[in-house]
């Protein structure tokens, strides 16, 4: 029986240059949807960044973008997507789970501190300055 | 990419029973990917907080675009294009470690060499680029802002210019705590990610992966600096294009 014990062993490491040649072409295709994308971000960014009505939509539409991203470098770069489907799972639904709660809890209570806040000595200077008052003492 | 665990058969009574690797992938690679979880939930909770912070402070929150306005050697202004600069070099060096690990499967020394070397360079740009960000967030603008506060009994005015933990021109002075703590704990990552990859690299050139048979090492490392670059995509996004 081969041994699992001993000090550093390893597997899948090796592919011949045929599949090496699949694996560069994929490599730059997700370079290609990455920068792609981040391009489209920062124009958008540019372009729409102070236009009020167009803020919402913006603010989705990067989270969703920023998702796809991250899918694409974990997925392909750290090579997630192609091992076995236990290992996937176990790193993915760990992660999802508790950050998607922890997300959760802090904008839910984020809107009611919002709502509450009431004196704040930092807030009260800065509303003045904008104000262009400074009488608010 | 076809050659791998995904293809092997996975029977469940087996896969337990010992002598084998349940998950297909050795203990290094294991132990990295539950260390990058625990640095996960650690940047996770990082942004959350300044999230939530944001969502408190909406109305006296800076807009990323007036702060980060620089870029070298042009004396106007011009958002997001260096902040997307960086971005672009660290997703490139990404691409580029992911195509020495690729080498390393077809144990191609030469070309390991050349690209984790590229890897090294683009990870160099961006740590100094970080730095050149914070240069220009500390030091601020030229009109700075005013601030008012009691001294010896009476509201006294002062003009303050740029950032730090206590003060900000630009908005709430949390922007600016946050914006230290997670692109500084960010900047530091990448930084030991250099070093890692310096270390390897030196391996590499040694030969001491190329004896043991594979370039696992290489893989390993470049799963920490694909992390990296993942984190910097989230921070990118809700510190600079929000």
């Amino acid at each position: 029986m081969e041994r699992d014990d001993i000090y550093e062993y390893s597997l899948d490491t090796h592919h011949n240059e045929e599949e090496g040649k699949k694996v560069r072409k994929k490599i730059y295709q997700v370079l290609g949807i990455l920068s792609a994308i981040t391009i489209f971000e920062v124009g958008m960014g540019m372009k729409f960044s102070r236009v009020e009505s167009m803020q919402e939509i913006l603010k989705y539409s990067f989270i969703a973008l920023t998702l796809v991203k991250a899918a694409y470098i974990v997925l392909v770069f750290m090579h997630l997507g192609d091992e076995r489907k236990n290992l996937r799972w176990i790193v993915l639904a760990t992660y999802l789970v508790l950050v998607g709660y922890l997300i959760f809890i802090c904008l839910t209570e984020a809107v009611y501190a919002g709502e509450h806040r009431t004196w704040d000595p930092v807030i009260d200077a800065f509303k003045s300055l904008v104000g262009g008052g400074g009488a608010h003492h | 990419m076809s050659a791998h665990a995904t293809t092997q058969p996975t029977d469940v009574k087996t896969l337990w029973g010992g002598g084998t690797s349940p998950f297909g992938i050795s203990y290094g690679k294991m132990m990295m990917w539950f260390f990058l979880m625990s640095d996960a939930f650690t940047f996770s909770g990082l942004l959350t907080a300044y999230g939530f912070m944001r969502h408190k402070y909406h109305d006296v929150w800076p807009v990323a675009g007036d702060v980060f306005t620089h870029f070298p050697f042009y004396n106007g202004h011009i958002e997001l294009a260096y902040v997307a600069f960086m971005t672009f070099i660290l997703i490139a060096s990404s691409v580029t470690m992911v195509l020495a690990v690729e080498a390393g499967h077809r144990m191609d020394k030469k070309g390991v060499i050349i690209w984790m070397f590229l890897t090294i360079i683009g990870g160099a740009i961006f740590v100094g680029s970080q730095a050149w960000e914070w240069y220009h967030f500390i030091h601020g603008t030229e009109h700075g802002a005013v601030r008012e506060f009691i001294k010896d009994g009476v509201w006294v005015k002062e003009v303050f210019h740029g950032a730090n933990l206590r003060v900000n021109e630009y908005g709430h002075p949390l922007f600016a705590d946050f914006f230290f703590f997670i692109t500084g704990f960010h900047g530091f990552h990448v930084f030991s990610g250099v070093v890692i990859n310096i270390i390897i690299f030196i391996g590499v050139i040694n030969g001491t992966y190329h004896k043991r048979g594979h370039y696992e090492m290489v893989e390993k490392t470049g799963l920490y600096w694909h992390f990296v670059d993942l984190v910097w995509v989230f921070v990118f996004t809700f510190f600079y294009l929000l």
